[in-house]
């Protein structure tokens, strides 16, 4: 039987009563009934219908599982804005150390100075690459910081008496989705402004769109399109004489790394995403880290604690008037922090721009190998990332969507796609600088082989994936039938 | 280290294919005011080793809970974590992934949260859950967006014995989304019924209760759902998920929406960060949920498997009509939580609770017995609870982390905490047990202050 036609069983079908994968010690102290300790009517009545194995059956449970995904350690994996770069194995051992990984938030502060000593020097790295003044690392991904960021610009304005007039941002057509949908949960009208025929934002609709309801705008530089905005400095002063705030979204800070910073681009806040970037492994979707570094007149807005360095010792400071509070539990997603403070430690001042020009030269490549075989919607040199139209596919009848899944069938993942939404059928290039020219090369091929595919056999492709271990999923019913928990029906779907 | 594969030979093949002359062209895009024109100052570049004797130095100036008798809790809680837990977590092709975009390459992270999914359900009592989302304050704020939706109002009870650290999130966020928060006093006991009835109004959207609370007690959730679904509004409850292997399931009380702090099922404590929120609710909410939910389905040759489901609520599809802003979920820790809890079953779970409430107990009699003081609150209580020592706080404090004990939490150090609570805890000490401590761990805290009660 092909392994690709056996259902695989779900952990609770594997369950088997008395089972276990856990043994405690016995219990040493004088036991009470626990109906003495709390009231019956509070205790539950039935015991947890939990799952039953044994260690060896988890752990092949989920090395099975692990088996059928793809990952970077397995191939390449150009999702655009997304930097699935290599995660260097030393900093999982770091992040491991018991001195980081098995100390509690609440000790005392003289029990945690390493610790503190870390937060407080990843946040001035940070400042130091994003050219700004002052740094937190609470928010836990990069839409967490963005709506850290929004709150802060909200606070701004109440403070100089504008907190009710200031009512819009404005936001590109081609910005990430998370920036519109933080401003609306923070109550802001989003404005989006179009993009020019370069592919930057049409500074003319800017101008037209600015004025005293304008709290800010949310840029990504290079933006989705993976293109620097020509007339950063242009928007920067429009937004500006606006009175509105300048907010980076730093998903594509792979492409300036000690080449240019936000900060001296006009940006008053910035967020990074420490998982990007900063090379900490992705997790399968999470955890994240969002740190946001601001500049010196919005320092006192930052969400507390804030990590301060006295002439002795290293201290956690709550007291800010003017801070919007806290975002989150305790301090941050601080284990990626750590991570993301050795990678920062391994590479250097010189090895960080080496990142962000080898991250470009190695798209720029790719761009180039597949110029001829795709629809480039914008002719320029790109940054970390491009974004190719399958529009000529598309009429031959191989849409992105089924070329996507023949990538698949190649074993390399494949880009985003569908996105940025102001480019048809997209598909959303990132290599990263991680990866080496051969790969670079084989999946220039893969491309090429697949656009002639679509010539000469649009079937092949709108049939794809063909070797993955299930194929195209049925969506629609997964949406119209929702079944998100398992309910002991065995392999009927 | 530099992680770079391209040679300087291939580089040049490269920009030839390009057909520039250097890397420099390629940035020409970016103006010259806009360059740094010198290095970006951070220190130089280190060796593996370097950075390893870095960083070992730097975590050896923490004391992690294995150099020291932690009976600090507060929200995170130092519980054997098995092995295998780690092991499973490290494989690379779940840690090297990421969100499941494509599908049929993903059928391992997605099976993992579609079981995390159901995992959750069980132990709360609920109907759906999502994959997770940053954590118990996030989680609150998500569960308050959906009752402020459903019920079209502007108003959310805490209680004052919620972690303060999650009302302070909340605090945030209502002040940037403009809502409010309206405190029901509790001094850490029991809900009365009567003033829960008069703080609830006509524009009360919600009310957030905490099981157990933040100093441990352990709360009548029955009696407050059909007050609180009377006025119209939602019952959000914030469980310690370990206790749950004992305690009447949040589902069985009449809670809408159940959210908690996942970190006590086998992720460690990381100075508080990453964990995971878990975040379950009634059915009826599952398309108002926000962050990631995996669903079960068939491929086109009937095969079962596992998609990202239900999009349409999200930022990526809806922008600014989005349920929320989240995009990431918490995916490694709760697939650590999933593992954790296949580990344990339901024997292992609940033993984990026993020992942990059946060591508290004992501690607590302990120290009340030898009249080094007493509990600050009469009620029921869990793993955790409120100790005021006879003796000087500040004394004991110093002399127990001499000794090597790290005793808990000072609540007079714990910024925010409201008032009404202060008063009844005044001088206290929040201390948590776990199972991991062990007995003569516990006489040995004991004898120590009855040494240092006798000094003092």
């Amino acid at each position: 039987m092909n392994v690709a036609d056996q259902y695989f069983p779900t952990i609770f079908e594997l369950s088997e009563p008395e089972k276990s994968g856990y043994q405690l010690p016995d219990l040493d102290v004088p036991v009470h009934e626990l109906t003495e300790l709390i009231p019956s009517p509070l205790l539950r009545t039935k015991p947890l219908p939990l799952p039953e194995l044994t260690e060896p059956e988890v752990v092949r449970h989920y090395t099975g599982l692990s088996r059928r995904n793809h990952a970077v350690d397995v191939g390449f994996y150009p999702l655009g804005s997304c930097t699935m770069k290599y995660n260097p194995k030393v900093n999982e051992d770091i992040a491991s150390l018991p001195g980081f990984a098995s100390v509690h938030p609440y000790q005392p502060e003289e029990t945690v100075q390493g610790m503190l000593q870390l937060i407080h020097s990843l946040e001035q790295m940070l400042c130091e690459i994003s050219g700004l003044q002052a740094c937190t690392l609470q928010p836990a991904a990069g839409a967490h910081g963005e709506l850290t960021g929004l709150f802060i610009i909200q606070a701004y304005h109440k403070d100089r008496g504008e907190g009710n007039e200031r009512t819009q941002i404005i936001v590109p057509d081609s910005a990430h989705g998370t920036n519109p949908a933080s401003a609306a949960m923070c109550g802001y009208e989003v404005v989006e402004v179009p993009s020019d025929d370069r592919g930057g934002i049409d500074v003319a609709a800017l101008r037209q769109l600015v004025g005293p309801k304008t709290a800010g705008l949310m840029l990504t530089n290079p933006n989705t399109l993976g293109l620097f905005d020509e007339n950063t400095q242009v928007i920067a002063d429009v937004v500006h004489e606006a009175g509105g705030l300048l907010y980076y979204d730093g998903a594509n800070a792979n492409a300036i790394l000690g080449i240019s910073r936000p900060g001296d681009m006009g940006f008053d806040i910035v967020h990074f995403n420490l998982h990007k970037t900063f090379s900490t492994p992705h997790g399968g979707g999470g955890p994240g880290s969002g740190p946001i570094c601001v500049s010196d007149d919005l320092e006192k807005f930052l969400p507390v604690p804030r990590t301060i360095c006295t002439e002795t010792d290293y201290r956690l400071k709550y007291d800010y008037p003017k801070s919007i509070g806290k975002v989150k539990n305790y301090y941050g997603n601080i284990g990626v922090a750590v991570r993301a403070y050795a990678y920062i430690l391994s590479m250097g001042p010189e090895g960080l721009r080496r990142v962000s020009e080898t991250a470009v030269l190695n798209a720029n490549y790719v761009l180039a190998r597949l110029k001829g075989a795709f629809s480039v919607p914008f002719d320029r040199f790109c940054k970390h990332e491009f974004v190719l139209s399958g529009k000529k596919q598309a009429a031959l009848g191989a849409r992105t969507i089924d070329m996507a899944k023949r990538m698949l069938d190649y074993g390399v993942h494949a880009p985003t796609i569908y996105f940025p939404l102001v480019v048809e059928e997209a598909l959303m290039v990132e290599p990263t600088e991680t990866e080496s020219k051969r790969t670079l090369d084989q999946f220039s091929e893969i491309m090429l082989q697949i656009a002639k595919e679509a010539e000469e056999n649009p079937e092949l492709l709108q049939n794809a994936p063909h070797t993955t271990v299930v194929r195209r999923l049925d969506e629609t019913k997964a949406a119209r039938k929702p079944d998100v928990r398992y309910s002991g029906r065995k392999s009927d779907g | 280290m530099s992680y770079i594969p391209v040679t300087s030979s291939e580089q040049e093949q490269m920009l030839a294919a390009i057909g520039v002359g250097s890397v420099d062209e390629l940035f020409a895009d970016i103006p010259q005011e806009m360059r740094l024109n010198r290095p970006l100052a951070l220190p130089q570049a280190m060796t593996e080793a370097e950075l390893m004797r870095h960083c070992r130095q730097l975590a050896g100036q923490n004391i992690s809970s294995d150099q020291i008798v932690s009976f600090l809790g507060a929200g995170l809680y130092d519980h054997h974590i098995p092995a295998a837990v780690a092991h499973l977590v490290g494989r690379s092709d779940f840690y090297t992934a990421y969100t499941p975009y494509q599908a049929e390459v993903s059928q391992g992270s997605l099976q993992a949260i579609y079981e995390y999914q159901t995992l959750i359900c069980l132990l709360t009592g609920m109907d759906v859950a999502n994959a997770s989302v940053y954590d118990a304050a996030t989680a609150i704020v998500e569960a308050i967006a959906i009752a402020r939706s459903v019920t079209r109002r502007g108003q959310v009870i805490f209680a004052d014995d919620v972690h303060p650290d999650h009302t302070a999130v909340a605090r945030t966020y209502s002040k940037g989304q403009g809502w409010r928060v309206k405190t029901l006093e509790t001094g850490g006991g029991q809900i009365e019924i009567s003033s829960l009835e008069e703080s609830l109004g006509q524009d009360t959207a919600a009310v957030v209760l905490s099981q157990p609370n933040f100093l441990g007690g352990i709360i009548d959730l029955k009696a407050v759902a059909d007050v609180v679904h009377q006025a119209g509004a939602l019952l959000i409850v914030c469980v310690n998920p370990v206790l749950l292997s004992v305690l009447a399931s949040p589902g069985e009380c009449g809670a809408d929406i159940v959210v908690g702090e996942g970190q006590p099922l086998g992720n460690p404590l990381s100075f508080g960060g990453p964990t995971l929120g878990f975040f379950a609710a009634k059915a009826q909410y599952l398309r108002r949920l926000p962050g990631r939910i995996v669903g079960r389905t068939t491929d086109c040759d009937g095969r079962v498997g596992y998609v990202l489901t239900l999009q349409a609520r999200e930022q990526h599809i809806r922008r600014q009509r989005a349920s929320s802003n989240i995009c990431s979920n918490q995916a490694l820790n709760a697939l650590a939580a999933a593992v954790y809890l296949a580990l344990l079953g339901p024997r292992g779970l609940k033993e984990v609770a026993e020992h942990s409430i059946q060591k508290a107990h004992y501690l607590a009699e302990q120290l009340t017995q030898k009249g080094l003081g007493d509990l600050a609150l009469a009620g029921p209580y869990g793993n955790e609870f409120v100790f005021r020592p006879k003796a000087d706080l500040d004394m004991i404090w110093s002399n127990s982390l001499n000794a090597g004990y790290l005793p808990g939490l000072r609540l007079d150090q714990v910024p925010q905490l409201p008032p009404s609570l202060g008063e009844s805890v005044r001088g206290g000490l929040l201390m948590a047990v776990t199972e991991k401590r062990t007995r003569a761990e516990l006489d040995g805290l004991v004898s120590l202050w009855e040494e240092l009660s006798e000094r003092g």
